[in-house]
């Protein structure tokens, strides 16, 4: 697990600022499988998902668009985390960050939430838990939607 | 130049008539100014004193209230320099007026010959009602397009004038780049080839002195709450025989003269367009508004935003990649700056500076197609109005300072 308790500053954590500069996994994917775009019409910002599914496998996903740090750092931080799960176990995983994320006083997660655990800070910044999450809505709208090959 | 001198309210009434205030610098006046004590006193009045219905009741209650709705209309008339009290309608808001105007007039005068002017710096609430009018009766349907200073393009004028619009919305002021529209130039020219001009008042009314008659507009829309006043009550002012040929569009009580089974008459304007129980408190509250802004003076209000926007733009311009939108001047702006600075992200800059006790606004602030112009998501946005001091200017910049600090390692 990796939670830089060392930052002082309850929201902009070393790793979210360090997602936000260098995504790893940004950038359209040609041969995706499904994909969906996401919009947070209060600010505009916009994410574009690229998922790769292959024998009921994560095996790439990849984001793009504008955003503000947490959002892209937590789309960012979906590309890596959500890779090589079970389509079963990505939308698990979704599941429990977005119950542990959305209360104010969480239990222990049921899945080890890794670095997402560094998002906690926006519980005390209500409006941008949107901000947190719109990745993983999106994400969830792209597996909704039929298989686009 | 003191700190005292930029005070346009001195502290002890500050301290009284706005006590919330104290320790939070509220810099977001362009979306919903505060209310003064006297004004919620006003609106509580009307509850706390025995409420009644306007209009109707004979009794004392209902003569009280109804005559301090109608004294109202007569304050807002003789505010914004109209010549007949009748012109001016209550609405919900600006966003509400201008949909009522876009449902009467709209629906009778545009058909598919005609010509619409929006501007690409309009608030989406003096945009859409019209976008949507043109799309409904396939008129045809011309941008008004903004420079990169944060102007109308002056240049486009001859190409807008010689398609002869039948109607022309533009806003007097920008609540993006605070850039004030040289209405008093345009609209003569605007009238001579046969436009209707819709403007909309929301960020100029409140700010500086206003006179249609001078004008010489068609049509002007305001919302209470962002001058002192509450929210859910605003006005449409429009000439007198404009409105006595629109027909009404919300049908219920209050707005007729008489109802038989196989013929209806309709009221006299303004109340033609007033069905229903209107907002009562909200019209008290409105008219206390107008009383505060009187009692400062207009003239005022406008010069303490100058020196406050002088004084800011100074201040803001020696941060280091800070740029601000819209005209340079600012006697040509209002006390509204957007800003952007270091790439960082208007919410992340909204954020942090929220930490530090200043309120100020982030986003598209319901501009998109002014966003897509500056080639930006959303900007972050500081707002003035009559309470707000040049220390209020300098926590702002330490803020932004901080912000710069939490933002120093990332590539943007
Ligand atoms: C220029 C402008 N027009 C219209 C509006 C809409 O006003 P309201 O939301 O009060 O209807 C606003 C306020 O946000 C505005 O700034």
């Amino acid at each position: 697990m990796v939670v830089d308790l060392a930052a002082d500053d309850d929201l902009y954590k070393a790793i979210i600022l360090e997602h936000y500069s260098r995504p790893p996994h940004k950038g359209p994917l040609p041969e995706h499988t499904h994909y969906d775009e996401g919009i947070n019409p209060s600010c505009g910002d916009e994410i574009e998902l690229f998922i790769k599914v292959d024998d009921d496998v994560v095996q790439e996903v990849n984001f793009d668009g504008v955003g503000c740090s947490i959002c892209l750092a937590s789309a960012s931080m979906l590309t890596k985390l959500l890779r090589g799960k079970t389509v079963e176990e990505a939308k698990e995983f979704r599941q429990a960050f977005k119950d542990w994320i959305t209360v104010r006083e969480p239990e222990p997660s049921p899945v080890d939430l890794d670095e997402l655990e560094a998002l906690g800070g926006v519980r005390n910044y209500p409006v941008r838990i949107k901000c947190a999450l719109l990745a993983w809505e999106t994400f969830e709208g792209a597996l909704r939607k039929q298989s686009v090959n | 130049m003191t700190l005292s001198e930029t005070r346009l309210i001195d502290k002890p009434t500050i301290k009284k008539d706005f006590p919330f205030l104290d320790g939070t610098i509220f810099l977001d006046s362009a979306a919903t100014s505060q209310m003064p004590v006297p004004v919620c006193e006003s609106m509580s009045e009307h509850y706390r004193l025995g409420a009644s219905n306007v209009h109707r009741g004979v009794y004392d209650w209902s003569v009280r209230a109804t005559d301090k709705f109608e004294c109202t209309r007569r304050k807002v008339a003789a505010f914004i320099g109209a010549q007949d009290e009748r012109e001016c309608i209550f609405t919900g808001g600006t966003t509400d007026a201008l949909n009522l105007l876009a449902q009467t007039w709209g629906e009778t005068n545009i058909t598919a010959h005609d010509t619409v002017v929006v501007t690409s710096m309009e608030h989406h609430s003096n945009l859409l009602p019209w976008t949507q009018l043109a799309e409904r009766k396939g008129a045809n349907l011309i941008w008004w397009e903004v420079t990169d200073e944060g102007e109308l393009d002056l240049d486009q004028l001859p190409e807008i004038l010689a398609a002869q619009p039948k109607l022309v919305a533009l806003t007097w002021v920008s609540n993006v780049l605070g850039t004030i529209n040289p209405v008093e130039k345009l609209i003569p020219q605007l009238k001579e080839h046969g436009a209707t001009v819709v403007l909309d008042g929301a960020q100029a009314v409140p700010h500086m002195p206003c006179d249609v008659t001078k004008l010489g507009a068609d049509f002007l829309a305001f919302s209470a709450h962002k001058m002192l006043g509450p929210t859910g009550i605003g006005v449409l002012w429009g000439r007198a025989e404009l409105l006595e040929e629109m027909p009404p569009c919300r049908f219920g009580g209050s707005m007729i003269l008489s109802v038989r089974r196989d013929r209806v008459r309709w009221a006299e304007i303004p109340h033609k367009f007033e069905g229903g129980t209107p907002n009562i408190s909200g019209v008290h509250g409105l008219g206390a508004a107008i009383d505060y802004l009187n009692s400062i003076g207009m003239d005022k209000v406008r010069k303490h935003e100058v020196e406050l926007v002088t004084y800011a733009m100074e201040q803001l311009g020696q941060l280091d990649g800070l740029k601000v939108f819209g005209p340079q001047d600012p006697a040509r702006r209002s006390g509204v700056i957007s800003f952007e600075f270091r790439g960082i992200h208007p919410h992340d800059l909204a954020t942090i500076i929220g930490r530090e006790g200043v309120c100020a606004r982030a986003g598209h602030h319901c501009c998109q197609p002014l966003m897509k112009n500056l080639g930006r998501q959303g900007t972050t946005r500081a707002s003035f109005y009559i309470y707000n001091t040049r220390e209020d200017v300098d926590v702002l910049v330490g803020a932004l300072k901080k912000a710069g600090e939490v933002f120093k390692d990332v590539i943007l």
